[in-house]
């Protein structure tokens, strides 16, 4: 069976609002509608949506934090809301907006803390900060109070402590939002290993979508609280029904370039843009702009993901 | 339930301890933070003094039959206080989300509400209720038979257990609505600033409530009543007087609920 479970899952929230002066109405806001996936164990997941698409009421609930309007859910065997403390034990969470850490303590104690609030075995709480403070180069950082570390060295230390108990599962809210590119590649990097190494599963929402590319396998789109797409990177791809573009520096300049099968979308200069269909030969292309004008360079660049998922939101806007 | 009872409090301990080592991290700033407490407090009872130059008694007590009224209140607001202090900051960590950082661990919400930031300076108004509490049982020629002695800590036990009651349900208010603290805070602190003068002092009607509606009186005032072999002025039958046990009971049963049922509100509108 697979480790998560969401079946028919909806969540409303009755919203107060101000009519005049006295009256309030109450109307009804639905989150996340008839939600439905599953995810194996060893999965690493991206979920992504625009802001208020539903991603954080989703894991919410499968943290058992929110409880659900209808339907159902399993994480690890338990039902999320019903089972919340024990449920505790085997998931790790970070929001990459607010840290979990105790502020005023060094990181070091705030391990600490954890390793007597989850009761984890001595042995593998030795095993496991040695590790995660070598791979997350925490080192330095373990007698600093965690007020005084930068975002990318709380996000390390928090994204340790989400880990130390050993969970099967991490939902990770936005851990790469505000980081440096160097901390970024590192994050990934650690959490590429984290899961191949310790078949840890990993729910990922961000709106990074280089952390999708470098890292999921599998991408969930959710907006206005729907899944509208839930598989491969490169099935979201082809959805997309995107074009690629062919760049061209003519020799010199020219007005734009008329070719069948291509559209001429912006000219600056010798160089050009011609959008094709991404399932077209570029070939037969660039052989008809090579007869036209003499070319000095040219480049064809892939549809951007981030165009695709633009796309797949207009697509399905409106409720 | 034993089990989760022991996980709990070894878990309050835990967090409690914690957090005097970081107050303690900086001890001079600790010091003063205490003394300035205990010094606070201690006004209070410096108005009382004032007041007693110029009168004998007041509602029938002198001063120091006063004073263990005072003293009893302060001990047990003081104990209360130090508890669990922090938990009427709930509305700010439900606007804050740090709320929902605490429901991921498993340990109860509650336990880490109360623990969270326990802050040791709270020991300063102890030690103000402990000395007048001291002072005026010396003063006192109080005939102490074995009941009144066990008396003492009866009065302390359930007269802590009100005001903790007191304090979940003000600060479990906040699940409904955030800003209710100063509303809480009347009947906390206002309840045992009341509780610090003989009830003789209030109107009848007044004293009622505060024994059947918010039962402050069994916090020191029927207690004291039997340690210092004073009448009871309504003549409540002398089941009622003893009824300190009961009235924490039902009013930490209360609390229970309302805090529950706070947490099920916030976790099906998750705001």
């Amino acid at each position: 069976m697979a480790l998560i479970t969401v079946d028919g899952v909806s969540r409303t929230f009755d919203v107060k609002k101000k009519v005049s002066r006295f009256r309030r109405t109450t109307i009804t806001v639905q989150a996340v509608r008839e939600l439905s996936f599953a995810i194996e164990a060893g999965e690493m997941v991206g979920y992504i949506g625009p802001n208020g698409a539903g991603k954080s009421t989703t894991i919410k609930m499968l943290t058992g934090i929110l409880v659900p309007s209808a339907g159902t859910l399993r994480v690890a065997g338990h039902t999320p809301y019903a089972a919340r403390t024990a449920l505790a034990r085997r998931i790790g969470v970070v929001f990459g907006q607010r840290t979990a850490l105790w502020w005023d303590l060094p990181l070091q104690d705030s391990f600490e803390l954890l390793r007597r609030i989850y009761r984890i075995p001595p042995s593998r709480y030795a095993a496991n900060l040695a590790t995660f403070t070598e791979l997350l180069n925490l080192g330095d950082l373990l007698d600093i109070p965690v007020r005084q570390l930068s975002l990318g060295q709380r996000m390390r230390g928090d994204i340790a402590a989400a880990l130390l108990h050993d969970p099967d599962v991490v939902y990770l809210d936005e851990p790469t939002i505000g980081l440096d590119i160097v901390s970024k590649s590192n994050l990934r990097e650690f959490l590429r290993s984290t899961n191949r190494d310790r078949g840890v599963t990993v729910l990922l929402t961000t709106h990074d979508l280089d952390d999708i590319e470098q890292l999921c396998s599998r991408v969930m789109v959710i907006d206005f609280g729907r899944l509208i797409y839930d598989g491969p990177l490169e099935g979201l791809r082809a959805l997309g029904e995107s074009h690629r573009t062919l760049i061209v520096d003519l020799a010199e300049p020219s007005e734009p370039l008329r070719i069948s099968g291509a559209e001429t979308i912006r000219v600056e200069g010798p160089r050009q843009w011609l959008r094709f269909p991404a399932a077209a030969s570029a070939a037969p292309l660039i052989a008809a702009v090579a007869a036209a004008r003499p070319i000095a360079d040219l480049a064809i660049v892939e549809p951007d993901i981030e165009d695709v998922i633009k796309q797949l939101y207009l697509r399905h806007s409106g409720p | 339930m034993v089990d989760r009872i022991a996980a709990n409090a070894t878990a309050y301990l835990l967090l409690a301890r914690m957090w005097i080592r970081v107050s303690m991290s900086y001890r001079g700033s600790f010091v003063l933070l205490t003394v300035g407490q205990f010094l606070i407090s201690g006004l209070d009872f410096v108005a009382v003094l004032i007041m007693f130059t110029n009168v004998d008694a007041l509602g029938g007590f002198s001063l120091e039959e006063i004073a263990f009224l005072y003293g009893g209140s302060v001990l047990c607001l003081g104990f209360a206080d130090l508890l669990l202090g922090n938990i009427e900051r709930l509305g700010q960590r439900i606007r804050l989300g740090t709320l929902d950082a605490m429901m991921l661990r498993p340990v109860s919400v509650y336990v880490q509400i109360c623990a969270d930031e326990f802050a040791l300076r709270r020991i300063g108004k102890v030690a103000q209720g402990a000395l007048v509490f001291a002072w005026s049982v010396q003063a006192l020629r109080i005939n102490w038979t074995p009941a009144r002695i066990a008396m003492v800590p009866y009065l302390l036990v359930f007269g802590t257990a009100i005001f903790l009651a007191i304090f979940t349900i003000g600060a479990a208010v906040q699940f409904w609505t955030a800003e209710s603290t100063e509303l809480a805070n009347a009947f906390t602190y206002g309840g045992s600033t009341l509780a610090e003068f003989p009830m003789t002092i209030y109107p009848r009607e007044a004293v009622k409530a505060l024994t059947f509606v918010l039962p402050i009186t069994f916090v020191n005032w029927y207690p004291s009543l039997f340690i210092l072999d004073k009448p009871d002025p309504l003549h409540l039958p002398m089941g009622v007087q003893f009824a300190a046990p009961l009235a924490a009971l039902v009013l930490c049963g209360i609390a229970a609920v309302v805090w529950r049922s706070g947490v099920r509100r916030y976790r099906s509108t998750g705001s």
